[in-house]
């Protein structure tokens, strides 16, 4: 049974209501965005409901956009029904300042290490999360080294400023 | 609840288990990464894992790179079958570009790719020997790796970082030379394996190493992530050949191999019959090369001039050509914005690329999903409560590759 995008937005719309969410697509991938309070809720949808069975979780990653005020990093899921072969990307939004996303470690195993990943690189704090602690990177770092204020270059240099990669 | 073996005196404030270091240099973890094992007598009570020893920041350096210099990061994650993450690179590029490949290019592909799955497998499943303790095989079967790897050579120069193909198709048509490497190749490879196959195959001694050890179940592989052979082994046929064909896989007729137990053994038969798999698929696909006539039969790239490097010749007599030279070497070019996620089947696994870009000349945010980065983590509940040579096992069955791991 093929599962498209329509279907599973109109079953997210009669669940969550018209308002909670933002759709786009690209590259014909389903891209939702919801509020960081509901991903556990709107995950847990995903998984259990009869006709989505999201059950599969490829990827789970963070961006850091330092321009977005109130809403820094992002927490990126990818989402797979094998039955179906259907992929969706969910996202949600948090604050630098108060970077915590509920953990989805009692949903998938994987999330473990992905989450751990991710609050290595970006320290985005996942509540509830059994063991959060940095995985690739030294336990005595004290910073999050994936975003953007963190250069990739030495700062002294001038012959390598952002400018030279298309954004000034 | 497991048995204590280790009884002590009454008021004794000692510990009933051992903690034993696994690892980082074990000859056992065949890569970097340690296990702080807590035994009890020789079964295992609990592990921790540490990984990120040789942890080298690829997704950020990626941020400040042109996509063509990526290609060499990828080499470095899983080094066993470096051509399968260039072309699944080349391919997500290409799918954030909107680049349409010819079929020549494809079939190509198919042969390189399906020629590194075989080279991978190889390693896994007679290092999976040498742990059980037969050397023999490995020795034998390295001399048909060292095959693939003259093919290689010839296709692009390098044999294991091989940084391999261009946005769009190949740096040059396969050399005449690289196609009768092929055909030697095909032609003694499957005497060797099967040989191999038969030494191991109904091997009382590799069976009661490999059955019954380190199994899981088709739901908790699929909790934990598991993609590939592993995944498969446990009786669930995911494969992202079949379920989003990429590079025209969809023209190939093949079967994918499961297992029913996901122990061990059944790991090491599916990567076995998969071996046989992509050989069947390689023949189809020089078939299907050989089949191109006229102008077709030496298109070896897109017709991407922004991304594709032009011929040397053209660059120093036609104007055009020498601009695009130059944009592409100094990383100029602008990608255009978009989010992109594409997945091929790697050695290991769903090798995905997460690609964000802003509309600058280096992609914004880079993630690769690294399969045995993810099943990495059910080690620990594979081989709670076994033996410590099952856990030695259990982890050269998992195909564990640190470069990739610890990206």
């Amino acid at each position: 049974m093929a599962l498209s995008n329509e279907y599973i937005i109109q079953r997210l719309k009669e669940k969550f209501g018209e308002e909670l969410f933002t759709f786009q697509e690209s590259y014909g991938m389903l891209e939702l965005v919801a509020p960081k309070e509901m991903n556990l809720k709107v995950l847990n949808f995903l998984y259990d409901d009869a006709q989505l069975q999201f059950r599969f979780l490829t990827d789970l990653t963070g961006v850091h956009y330092p321009n977005r005020t109130g809403e820094e990093l992002a927490v990126v899921y990818h989402l797979h029904n094998l039955q179906s072969n259907c992929r969706i990307r969910f996202k949600v939004h948090t604050s630098v300042d108060q970077p915590e996303v509920y953990t989805a470690t009692g949903l998938f195993s994987a999330a473990n290490w992905m989450e751990r990943e991710t609050y290595d690189f970006f320290g985005i704090q996942f509540v509830g999360h059994p063991n959060l602690k940095r995985i690739l990177n030294v336990d005595e770092m004290d910073y999050f080294p994936l975003r953007k204020e963190f250069p990739l270059e030495d700062q002294t240099r001038i012959d390598k400023d952002d400018e030279m990669f298309g954004r000034g | 609840m497991i048995e204590q073996h280790i009884k002590l005196p009454a008021g004794s404030i000692e510990k009933t288990t051992t903690t034993l270091n696994l690892g980082p240099t074990h000859p056992a973890t065949h890569g970097v990464m340690q296990n702080i094992l807590e035994l009890d007598g020789e079964r295992i009570v609990s592990a921790d894992q540490t990984i990120g020893y040789i942890h080298r920041a690829f997704e950020k350096i990626a941020e400040r790179r042109p996509l063509a210099q990526i290609t060499t990061l990828t080499d470095r994650l899983n080094y066993c079958s470096s051509p399968l993450n260039n072309m699944g690179w080349h391919m997500t590029c290409e799918k954030l570009l909107g680049v349409q490949t010819p079929k020549r290019v494809d079939y190509l592909r198919v042969i390189v790719m399906e020629l590194a799955r075989v080279a991978d497998h190889l390693i896994c499943n007679s290092i999976m020997g040498v742990d059980a303790g037969a050397y023999t095989g490995f020795l034998y079967v390295m001399q048909f790796r060292e095959l693939i790897y003259e093919i290689y050579e010839e296709i692009c120069g390098a044999r294991l970082t091989t940084n391999m193909g261009r946005i769009g198709g190949f740096e040059r048509d396969f050399s005449p030379l690289a196609f009768e490497k092929l055909e030697k190749f095909l032609a003694e490879y499957p005497k060797a394996l099967k040989e191999f196959e038969e030494m191991f195959q109904r091997n009382r001694i590799f069976m009661d190493r490999t059955m019954g050890v380190g199994g899981i179940s088709a739901a908790r592989a699929m909790n934990y992530g598991f993609t590939g052979p592993n995944l498969r082994a446990a009786g669930v046929d995911y494969d992202v050949r079949v379920q989003n064909p990429y590079s025209s896989y969809q023209d190939f007729d093949f079967t994918i191999p499961v297992g029913t137990t996901g122990d061990c053994y059944d790991r090491w038969l599916v990567r076995e019959q998969e071996m046989w798999q992509s050989l069947s698929i390689i023949r189809q696909a020089y078939q299907k090369v050989q089949s191109f006539k006229g102008a077709e039969a030496s298109v070896f790239h897109a017709d991407t001039p922004a991304y594709y490097l032009p011929a040397k010749e053209d660059v120093y007599t036609k104007m055009e050509a020498l601009i695009y030279h130059f944009k592409i070497i100094m990383g100029e070019v602008e990608i255009p914005a978009g989010e992109v996620y594409h997945s091929i089947e790697a050695g290991n696994g769903e090798l995905g690329f997460y690609l964000i870009s802003d509309g600058g000349r280096a992609p914004y945010r880079l993630h690769f999903r690294r399969p045995c980065f993810i099943y990495y983590q059910a080690y620990e509940e594979l081989i709670k409560g076994s033996m410590l040579s099952d856990a030695i096992m259990t982890m050269s069955s998992l195909n564990l590759i640190a470069g990739e791991m610890d990206a």
